[in-house]
């Protein structure tokens, strides 16, 4: 079959590779009708993560028909249409049964390596280092699906794949970002980055009732769509971030700040990323943490800091003490996917929102490669990429 | 060629930084020593700039800025009195050739610059792309049926207690 494959540093290939096959009673394997770039693949494209191997199977935002399914996978059937979401999860052990299901402690099939580097595993993931169980991604024809009785979201025949396929990451992942910060009819939200996870986030934090919405990016493109979404906003080339969200709260800060952004913050918009990305450069840090720093020293004493963007490592001069002084919760980690994807759905299907606004650019899988440039480099107003197998 | 000038940008910065009594010496500088070395600082910062940055081209008109500042200070030793005017002049020269590199890519950076802006006008618009089926202020709270589950709502002890509890 083609897949898409990573071979280093901004360097992914389109390869003809084995097919999967059943490795496992719960094993299913799907045909894959859509795929998409997410923005935490660049992390790997950029290689920022490490765990990756030459010839590795990219992608973990996938939907498809079940082509084949193992003895032990009773709820799915051949023609079953399903979204498969990122975290990969046996549904069994004691965090999947208390819903946190991106620590699954059962699907990570590098457990050992993952317990000495995070101190306790955390779900396998569809291509996404070895780290997470090394599990060939779905930017390909075909995915073996571990767990897959349990790892899948069955959906109905009538939407589109452009309406369900962000059921696999990106939506529930701005919705949870969204709802880890429990908002209230009195919040201003203010939303770091407005790539696909911000222009979800954005959605949610209005769905759910902020007073206000203020979002943060450069990019024209992507302040026109966060504005479309309902947000302010604000161009930290053109304006400071602080003053302008002071000015907006009265002065007291946003009360919720969520860091759509993770471990790629623009690398020369600030000093303190200068700093960090000549740090990066000669291996003394891993992540360029300016939008933490920035939403701790703005944030309403007592609010919340909610962190769907990804880090990799080893941060430098976050002002811990900052945030314990002015008492702020902090809450972040991958999206417990299934946890939110039914209730989602039913969203979707009601026409409360239509995902599929977010998708700028449908190609075809063999295009990836030169799609990931695109996508890194915030060309041709790409936002979000989705590849046809 | 922003690359090269980076790398030598730092490499001259590093001589005038580590060793300001020969250059000042070899250039009829006497007693400029701090403000070669000053010099030197200004070129590693403005090298490290223009090999971290995505975008060099700030860095590239720094540069242009400081070979005028470099050209500037270059002139006091040509005196007549100096007996060091042939080195200065020599090196006004070196430093006339690397301006017109400076300025060839920061010229050709700025007309990229100009040309992706311009496709950047021509990009399509998403002002209408909400994902929404009524305006935003229509559909603000629309997802107020959902419950936080208690696992994710802010802990007990950080919610308003002042306004749940009003104190007479």
């Amino acid at each position: 079959m083609r897949a898409l494959c990573w071979h280093g540093t901004q360097d992914i290939r389109c390869d003809t590779v084995p097919d999967p096959k059943l490795e496992h009673p719960r094993d299913a394997i799907i045909k894959v009708t859509s795929c998409a770039i997410c923005g935490s693949d660049l992390h790997l494209y950029d290689n920022f993560m490490p765990g990756m191997e030459r010839g590795d199977v990219m992608g973990h935002e996938t939907m498809g028909i079940v082509e084949e399914v193992g003895s032990e996978v009773t709820n799915l059937k051949r023609g079953d249409r399903v979204v498969i979401p990122f975290t990969i999860i046996c549904g069994e052990c004691d965090q999947c049964r208390r819903g946190n299901f991106s620590v699954c402690e059962r699907s990570n099939r590098n457990k050992s390596l993952a317990d000495k580097v995070f101190g306790h595993t955390t779900a396998g993931l569809f291509g996404y280092t070895h780290l997470t169980g090394g599990y060939p991604g779905g930017q390909a024809e075909y995915l073996r699906v571990p767990f897959a009785d349990k790892t899948h979201i069955k959906v109905p025949q009538g939407l589109s794949d452009a309406q369900l396929l962000f059921l696999s990451d990106i939506f529930p992942t701005g919705w949870q970002a969204a709802v880890q910060c429990d908002i209230q009819p009195t919040d201003t939200v203010a939303i770091w980055g407005c790539g696909p996870v911000g222009q979800m986030t954005i959605r949610s934090a209005l769905l759910l009732g902020a007073k206000q919405v203020i979002a943060i990016d450069t990019v024209p493109e992507r302040l026109a769509m966060a504005q479309a979404g309902g947000a302010t906003t604000i161009d930290f080339m053109a304006e400071s971030v602080v003053e302008r969200l002071n000015e907006m709260t009265g002065g007291k800060g946003p009360e919720k700040c969520i860091d759509c952004v993770g471990l790629e913050a623009h690398a020369t918009a600030t000093l303190d990323s200068m700093y960090d990305r000549a740090k990066q450069a000669v291996m003394l840090e891993t992540d360029r943490p300016h939008v933490l720093r920035e939403m701790m020293y703005v944030c309403r004493p007592a609010g919340t800091l909610s962190i769907p963007g990804v880090y990799g490592g080893l941060l430098d001069k976050v002002p811990f003490g900052m945030a314990m002084n002015k008492g702020l919760t902090m809450r972040m980690g991958q999206t417990h996917v299934n946890r939110w994807t039914d209730d989602l759905l039913r969203r979707i299907e009601a026409g409360q929102i239509d995902p599929s606004f977010v998708i700028t650019h449908t190609v075809p899988l063999e295009r990836g490669p030169e799609m990931y440039k695109t996508f890194r480099d915030k060309k041709d107003g790409c936002i979000k990429v989705v590849l046809k197998p | 060629m922003a690359s090269g000038l980076g790398w030598f940008s730092i490499g001259l910065g590093l001589v005038e930084l580590l060793a300001p009594q020969a250059v000042s010496r070899v250039l009829g500088l006497r007693g400029q020593e701090r403000l070669v070395a000053a010099y030197g600082a200004r070129e590693v910062a403005t090298g490290v700039g223009l090999l971290l940055s995505r975008d060099p081209e700030p860095w590239l008109w720094g540069r242009v800025a400081g070979d005028a500042l470099d050209l500037g200070t270059l002139a006091t030793a040509l005196d007549r009195q100096s007996d060091r005017r042939e080195e200065a002049g020599l090196a006004m020269l070196a430093v006339l050739g690397v301006t017109a590199l400076d300025l060839a890519s920061a010229w050709s950076h700025a007309s990229r610059r100009r040309g992706r802006a311009a496709a950047r006008r021509r990009l399509p618009d998403y002002a209408r792309r909400s994902g929404l089926p009524a305006s935003p202020e229509k559909m603000r709270g629309a997802a107020r049926d959902f419950v936080v589950p208690e696992d994710f709502r802010t802990p007990a002890a950080l919610r308003a207690w002042g306004v749940a509890n009003e104190v007479a």
